[in-house]
């Protein structure tokens, strides 16, 4: 176990000195991000932080104990700004790790001892560097979580369900589907069919180069699932190049109303739901 | 013991299945419903299944079994409701429910009956399956 | 890989089919599985259940929480010492039955999965193990 080393004491005491110190250290760094956050914002930050090192510090360096939490929550919040401002990794981890040459320097100048110095440079340097790491790890799981979030918006944004009449939703789809993505398109339209009640959604293929078995057959899930719901799709846009795949691909698609345009769709679709509101609401697809 | 309620509403039934059915109150919804086909002269039955978190096998069969015995009751059914992730699960796990009735909620189911009881009546109604 | 959780719940009737999903749904809200996932993983769990209940005449499914990196995921393994399954190739087909059923469950339930295991023997029993990751 370490002795209750010099570092705990002399933060205290030279307080004032050791934040000078650092915020000029970050200032002068090239690291240093002028666009992206202001010399008070940092400052500020700077004095928050050693605040609460200084007070962590007094009951060990075990970045572990809780003691030491409000130091790593204040670490999150910071980092999870710098992460949402653009700052990358060792940007972000500069903030610590130019901390120890201003602690170094009163250090060095407070312990006259050899012995004393080595085992406290070693205590201080061992401890920055876990916060550093701490930060490093904190930007990384930020970062990832942030590319997440985008992810998914980008693919909720590139299926967008749009309704083009009363009881009628049209979905047409860009770009390449792949397993993932089709699964979402499939989730959002019939999560969009419970919403608005549509009878008939229409699903265009148009802007899809091409169909492989599994989007084909997820694309056939998806209309077997509204089915079930009490919903019918009708999929338009099926180019000869992919009609033709999906006849080698042994697909089936002899039970689902397929139109060559996402007009010709629009007027079956037109024709049915009419149909039901006032003579018939029977005449659905057969099957 | 406990039952699953059937409403009457005009010519149709309605089954809203509220619990977690275990096996033997879906056998018994399925014995009663066919007792009260006959006994209230019904055309229709509607089974809202839109509180149910899931449909298996054992469920989905039993609701294929209802079609069925309806039909030879000269009765439609028309299965209202279900959830989009249930409706998910359900291709995945194989079942398609072929000649089953299907409508987003009660009010559209009511009025495919409807539609199907018109179009039987003028004689050239055709049966889903 | 670490186990967050584990508990054993038997299957001797037809209310333990629905504590079985019951539970399912609890641990898979609690490992944040998104509405679809806990569908399926509860459907197949019910699935199974039942074919412990009917075919195997009773037995019990051991249920797990885990977690590997950050993904979390559920296993469930469920365990009888019935008749067995002859033919285990036969039984995974789609709709092969012994009983009147629709023949489904085992195929079923392993497209609702991510991992699918069985191991069965003529007079000693079946066990099934199940996970699905999130
Ligand atoms: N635990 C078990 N012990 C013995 N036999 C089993 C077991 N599980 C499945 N089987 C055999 O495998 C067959 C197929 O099982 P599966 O669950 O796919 O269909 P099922 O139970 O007959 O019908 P359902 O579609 O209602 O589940 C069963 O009919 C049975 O013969
Ligand atoms: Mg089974």
């Amino acid at each position: 176990m370490e002795k209750r080393t010099k570092l705990a004491e002399i933060v205290k005491n030279q307080h004032d000195v050791i934040l000078n110190d650092w915020v000029e250290f970050q200032l002068n760094a090239t690291t240093l991000r002028r666009d992206l956050m202001k010399e008070s914002e940092l400052r500020e930050q700077s004095r928050e932080f050693l605040g609460l090192f200084t007070q962590a510090v007094q009951s060990g360096s075990d970045i572990g104990e809780t003691i030491w939490k409000p130091v790593k929550d204040f670490l999150g919040q910071i980092t999870r700004s710098r992460v949402l401002l653009g700052f990358t990794p060792s940007e972000t981890a500069t903030f610590i790790f130019s901390l120890k040459q201003p602690l170094f320097d009163v250090i060095r100048a407070a312990v006259k001892d050899p012995k004393d110095l080595v085992a406290d440079l070693w205590t201080t340097t061992t401890l920055l560097d876990k916060l550093g790491l701490y930060v490093m790890e904190l930007h990384q799981q930020n970062r990832e979580e942030v590319i997440h979030r985008q992810q998914e918006e980008l693919l909720e944004l590139s299926t967008p369900v749009v309704q083009l009449f009363e009881n009628i939703l049209a979905l047409p789809l860009i770009g390449t589907l792949d397993s993932a993505r089709t699964q979402v398109v499939m989730e959002n339209l019939l999560q969009r069919i419970v919403e608005t009640g549509a009878m008939i959604s229409i699903i265009d293929i148009t802007g899809v180069p091409t169909v492989d078995t599994l989007v084909a057959q997820h694309l056939l899930k998806t209309v077997a699932a509204a089915r079930l719901m009490g919903a019918d799709c009708i999929i338009s846009g099926i180019r000869p190049q992919i009609a033709q795949t999906i006849v080698h691909l042994g697909v089936d698609l002899s039970e689902v109303t397929t139109k060559a345009t996402l007009a010709d769709a629009f007027m079956i679709a037109l024709q049915r739901t009419g149909a039901t509101v006032t003579k018939s609401a029977a005449t659905k697809t057969k099957g | 013991m406990e039952r699953i309620p059937i409403l009457k509403m005009g010519r149709f039934l309605l089954v809203t299945v509220q619990v977690d059915m275990h096996d033997r109150l879906a056998m018994t919804l399925q014995d009663d419903l066919t007792g009260r086909i006959v006994k209230d002269r019904a055309h229709g039955v509607l089974i809202d299944i839109s509180s149910l978190e899931i449909v298996d096998s054992f469920i989905g069969r039993m609701i294929g079994n209802i079609a069925s015995m309806a039909r030879v009751l000269d009765a439609e059914t028309v299965v209202v409701g279900m959830r989009p992730a249930v409706a998910i699960t359900l291709v995945e796990l194989g079942l398609s429910l072929p000649g089953v009735r299907t409508a987003l909620n009660v009010d559209r189911g009511v009025e495919l009956l409807k539609g199907c009881i018109e179009e039987r009546a003028q004689g050239n109604g055709h049966v889903a399956g | 890989m670490a186990t967050l959780r584990d508990e054993i719940y038997p299957i001797r009737s037809s209310d333990d089919i629905v504590k079985v999903r019951q539970i399912t749904r609890e641990w898979a809200l609690m490992q944040t599985f998104s509405l679809v996932d806990q569908t399926k993983i509860v459907t197949a769990a019910s699935e199974l259940a039942r074919n412990t209940l009917e075919h195997g005449h009773g037995g019990e499914v051991r249920i797990q929480a885990l977690q590997e990196g950050s993904r979390r995921g559920l296993r469930l393994t469920f365990v009888d010492q019935g008749p067995g399954i002859p033919d285990l190739a036969k039984a995974l087909q789609d709709g092969f039955t012994t009983g009147n059923g629709m023949g489904l469950g085992l195929s079923g339930s392993k497209r609702l999965v991510n991992d699918f295991d069985i191991h069965s023997e003529t007079g000693k029993g079946t066990t099934v193990m199940i996970a699905r990751w999130k």
